[in-house]
């Protein structure tokens, strides 16, 4: 673990809606190649300083950022950054499994339209087919690829969802609570699919649940009240936590 | 039965009945023009134009001047109407401005017809000097029918969940990327039943039309865009109350007749709206 390069370097980072200061001076170094948790109670700003990686939180009126993300050298708030391929790099999987009302091949073709990368029919469904294998999902659904995605169970529906963001060749994948509407067993699989996955990717997930944390990432902060209160591997934060809030937490003495 | 059973029979009697008294008038105005004015349905009737004083012969003139104008309506405020609500609805920034916009387009929805009327003709007819003409009338309707169909294309757009934007988004594409594919293939079911009934609207009305374009007698078709037509619901104005002993079945076929163009706009609507539906299945 000594040659852990950073991915990401979150640098005093402030975020503000309105007046209300949603995050405060957050400092965070996310290692590659690895899975980085971000836990604590609801309202604690975890989704918020996720959404900042990718500037989704551009969307909402009445956003202020301070500080700065690094991504490779640059940071991603400056005015030269081009949002467009920020979130082609860093890709994003939301809480609900959210597939378009239509067919798994469309759903899949989405980002190489958007981006312009339609090549030949057969360079697309090459993608295609990878993307699918790398979320297991080649096997069972490599017949029924102009069925509608909605008629999916929620699990294979969250895997297409990564699926869609894995075709764009992204570097970065960021999962907001991606398992809170599946099942333990189907919860289970996506986060066996995340350690394969962080072989090629630098994932940082955001959870509720204390167990998938402990569970599936290697690297764990924990929130509380718009602060990163501490931030290191996982087992050590579960086994030996330094701040009395963290320990406070993870006990579930609170939250 | 219990007490709460019997109430709920009593409710659900009450609720039904009112539906009724909904439904009956449409019924019954639908029969009384059908029974009076289906003696005077003919071939002729639609394919002639009128004779004698307008007394004999048919209705095509009108017929002709009315698809005109609501083809001309059409091609002016679909494209304003749906772009500039994509623009409220998915550009436009949450400010005073835009929000006295959008005060002014529900307000713009109450304002009388004849009031359009009189704005296009000072605008169109007399100052930018296209005279009583189709463009006139056409860009006279289509005015009025901007705030309905600005409505209609609005409340669809913020129908389509924020979710799918929010995908497009995280996916990279632009904004624009993200309306053209993610947003309007949903909205578009919503916006066709909006535009249709605004343009059904535009269809009926006179007093748009009064001072605008519509002819009194015009037996000859149009042969450009800065032609007088006639106009189905002008010709039925005209003929109730201008024309001295009318057959009063011709009114009542005239009548009818409009009301069939409009029941076929809304059945092509719904044609095209099954289409979407299931092209989304796909």
């Amino acid at each position: 673990m000594a040659a852990l390069k950073t991915r990401i370097s979150i640098e005093n980072l402030n975020m503000f809606y309105g007046d209300f200061h949603a995050l405060k001076d957050v400092c965070l170094q996310v290692p590659q190649n690895n899975v980085t948790a971000l836990i604590g109670p609801s309202g604690c700003g975890k989704s918020t300083l996720l959404r900042c990686v990718n500037r989704m939180n551009d969307l909402i009126d009445g956003v202020r950022t301070e500080g700065r993300i690094i991504i490779d050298d640059q940071n991603i708030f400056s005015p030269e950054t081009d949002v467009v391929l920020l979130r082609k790099k860093v890709g994003m999987v939301f809480q609900r499994p959210n597939v378009f009302d239509q067919s798994i091949l469309n759903n899949l073709r989405f980002g190489l339209r958007i981006h312009r990368q339609m090549r030949s029919k057969s360079e697309t469904m090459e993608l295609i087919q990878k993307s699918l294998e790398d979320v297991g999902l080649w096997d069972i659904l490599k017949d029924k690829l102009h069925h509608n995605a909605r008629q999916l169970s929620l699990e294979q529906q969250q895997r297409l969802c990564i699926a869609r963001v894995l075709i764009l060749l992204p570097e970065v994948i960021l999962l907001d609570e991606p398992c809170s509407s599946l099942d333990p067993i189907a919860t289970m699989r996506i986060e066996e699919l995340l350690r394969v996955l962080r072989e090629r990717y630098t994932l940082v997930i955001v959870t509720h649940n204390m167990q998938q944390a402990a569970r599936a990432s290697d690297y764990t902060g924990f929130m509380y009240m718009g602060q990163l209160i501490e931030f290191g591997l996982t087992q050590g934060i579960f086994t030996a936590p330094c701040k009395e809030l963290t320990e406070n937490y993870i006990t579930g003495h609170f939250g | 039965m219990n007490a709460a059973g019997i109430r709920q029979k009593i409710a659900f009697t009450i609720l039904g009945l009112i539906t009724l008294l909904v439904v009956a008038p449409i019924v019954l105005i639908i029969y009384y023009v059908i029974s009076r004015g289906w003696s005077a349905m003919s071939w002729e009737f639609l394919t002639a134009a009128p004779r004698n004083g307008m007394k004999e012969g048919g209705i095509f003139p009108a017929i002709v001047g009315t698809v005109l104008l609501i083809v001309g309506t059409m091609l002016f405020s679909l494209p304003v109407g749906i772009l500039s609500a994509v623009y409220l609805v998915e550009y436009a920034k949450d400010n005073l401005f835009t929000r006295l916009i959008k005060l002014s387009v529900v307000n713009l929805s109450g304002i009388p017809s004849i009031v359009y009327g009189l704005f296009g003709f000072t605008l169109f007819v007399v100052f930018l000097g296209f005279g009583t003409s189709i463009l006139a009338g056409s860009l006279t309707l289509a005015i009025m029918s901007l705030p309905v169909i600005i409505t209609a294309t609005k409340e669809a757009l913020e129908a389509v969940p924020m979710t799918y934007r929010e995908i497009s988004l995280s996916l990279g594409a632009t904004r624009w990327q993200t309306v053209r594919y993610c947003v309007l293939p949903y909205a578009i079911p919503g916006i066709l039943t909006g535009t249709v009934l605004s343009l059904s609207r535009a269809a009926g009305e006179t007093a748009p039309i009064l001072f605008t374009v519509a002819a009194f007698y015009l037996p000859r078709l149009p042969r450009s865009v800065f032609d007088q037509v006639m106009a189905l619901p002008y010709h039925l104005y005209v003929i109730s109350t201008q024309v001295p002993n009318m057959p009063a079945k011709l009114s009542f076929a005239t009548g009818l007749v409009l009301i069939g163009l409009v029941c076929l706009m809304n059945l092509v609507s719904i044609v095209l709206r099954a289409h979407y539906r299931k092209k989304k299945q796909w």
